[in-house]
């Protein structure tokens, strides 16, 4: 996907239409394409493309809307801002394939308000398509203020709609009552950058590197502890190790790491070296999921309960407060880890964590509170007998390592 | 494979206040969490009985956030 190194900036129209010859034109036959190529979404669900895309091409009597979701709201996650602010005809023209396959007339780029490069990046490949005439659906800009929650799809959709950014409940599938009730594609940037080359170089050519279940490459953000953070395109059928040695490897021996963000599965050190990459056997393997593509190693010395309880107290604070069991669930779990990492623990809250955790899981309009548990269910087996020092009052000296960059203050505005 | 519908009760989260009324009609598929919001079974609804209770309680929510959804039975074995 990458081509030329990605320092040397953001790709002009003329150069990328050199090094990938022009794109031909969507239809039907691309969703088969996509179906053989096996690719499945990369903003975090995994979903196979080929399946949403038949569903909108089904609902739509032409006048489907695709969103190209760029909003990345995860605060570990550069993957999305870092390929729009370099490659944004790639994401471009697979969105313009996409609305070509599915039968929309218009393409929504969703973005966050934070990423100043993007913008800038963005702005002027949109005024190259224009100048040369590229014959695609018009392209307009959607912005959300930057919020973990954004970019969940029916979140994108109702602030696209002129709502805020926030989830909504809904019986029907954005496939066919999405943005302005019309059927719609949500889909991640990166996923949008893949289809404009297998649209180019076809399925095989994809399924070339990957597994058979999850073909291709992908886009990691590898951070905190590793000598050269960053965005890299990797192997799916990778192993972490060889990827982290490939990028100079960690900087202290890991204490274990977090892996698909803030909603991710956190892995013990032990695991660390022979992590699969691709979705079924990180799912069979270790219960979890490669999520936005975050892999976020540990410092030796910190601790993953900790690391955990701040990001849980983050998402309590970033919940839409629009489902009382997202509020109140994850606003007491919060509570009740931050006396846990303190090593203050009151009488039964170990207890009362595990059977919230089984509480609220499930019972959003989204899936924000199931990602919020999940990640803390993760810690709390993973990190399961040093869990012990916390309980037994014993101060946890990882409570004054820096582990990962702190959350950011959460957001006050949804618009 | 037949098209036979089945139901199911569903709860608005988002419209949903706590006001629990919809955990004392139909206790055989709704129980109240620690903060007084409904935890609803989707568990099918096959008992007439049952049913009846689920409806009442649609009709009993303040806050219209409790339904009854059809299922068709071919979402349900591809569920």
């Amino acid at each position: 996907m990458a081509g030329p190194a990605f320092d040397t900036g953001c790709e002009r129209l003329e150069d990328h239409e050199k090094r990938l010859k022009p794109r031909p034109a969507g239809g039907p036959w691309l969703i088969d394409v996509i179906a053989r190529s096996g690719l499945r979404g990369r903003g975090g669900a995994w979903f196979p493309t080929a399946r949403k895309w038949s569903a909108v091409a089904a609902a739509s009597q032409g006048d489907a809307v695709v969103v190209i979701n760029g909003s990345e709201g995860e605060p570990l996650s550069s993957k999305d801002r870092t390929l729009l602010s370099l490659r944004p005809h790639l994401v471009f023209d697979g969105a313009a394939l996409a609305a070509e396959s599915v039968g929309a007339t218009e393409v929504v780029l969703y973005l966050s308000r934070e990423s100043r490069s993007t913008d800038r990046a963005v702005d002027r490949a949109l005024a190259e398509r224009q100048r040369a005439g590229v014959h695609e659906p018009p392209i307009n800009i959607v912005r959300t203020a930057h919020r973990y929650i954004a970019g969940e799809s029916s979140a994108a959709i109702n602030r696209a709609s002129g709502g805020p950014s926030k989830p909504k409940f809904s019986l029907q599938r954005a496939a066919e009552k999405g943005v302005d009730d019309r059927p719609t594609l949500v889909q991640n940037a990166e996923t949008l950058a893949h289809v404009a080359t297998i649209a180019r170089y076809g399925s095989d050519w994809f399924r070339k590197l990957g597994t058979q279940q999850s073909p291709g490459s992908t886009l990691l953000t590898l951070c905190g502890n590793v000598k050269r953070p960053g965005v890299y395109e990797v192997d799916l059928g990778a192993r972490l190790g060889a990827v982290l040695d490939a990028v100079g490897g960690a900087v202290t021996p890991p204490a274990g790491a977090l892996v698909g963000g803030y909603f991710g599965t956190w892995v013990a050190p032990s695991a660390l070296a022979g992590l699969p990459l691709d979705a079924e056997r990180l799912r069979a393997e270790h219960g979890g999921s490669l999520g936005c593509g975050v892999v976020a190693v540990l410092p030796q010395g910190a601790c993953g309960i900790v690391e955990s309880t701040r990001i849980l107290t983050y998402l309590a604070a970033e919940t839409s407060g629009q489902c009382g069991p997202c509020v109140n669930g994850l606003a007491a779990l919060s509570e009740a880890m931050e006396r846990i990492a303190y090593s203050a623990p009151q009488p039964g809250d170990l207890e009362r964590v595990q059977r919230w955790i089984g509480m609220v899981r499930g019972r959003g309009a989204c899936h924000h509170p199931d990602g919020a548990v999940g990640q803390l269910a993760g810690a709390l087996s993973a990190f399961g007998e040093h869990l012990q020092v916390h309980m037994s009052g014993r101060r946890c000296r990882g409570l004054d390592v820096a582990g990962f960059p702190p959350p950011p203050p959460p957001g006050g505005r949804w618009r | 494979m037949s098209e036979q519908v089945q139901r199911r009760l569903r709860v608005n989260p988002i419209l949903c206040d706590g006001y629990g009324y919809c955990a004392e009609i139909v206790p055989e598929r709704i129980g109240l969490d620690d903060w007084g919001f409904p935890i609803v079974s989707a568990e099918l609804i096959g008992d007439d009985e049952v049913l009846g209770h689920a409806r009442r309680a649609v009709g009993t929510c303040p806050r219209l956030a409790l339904l009854v959804e059809d299922v068709p039975s071919r979402a349900i074995e591809r569920a």
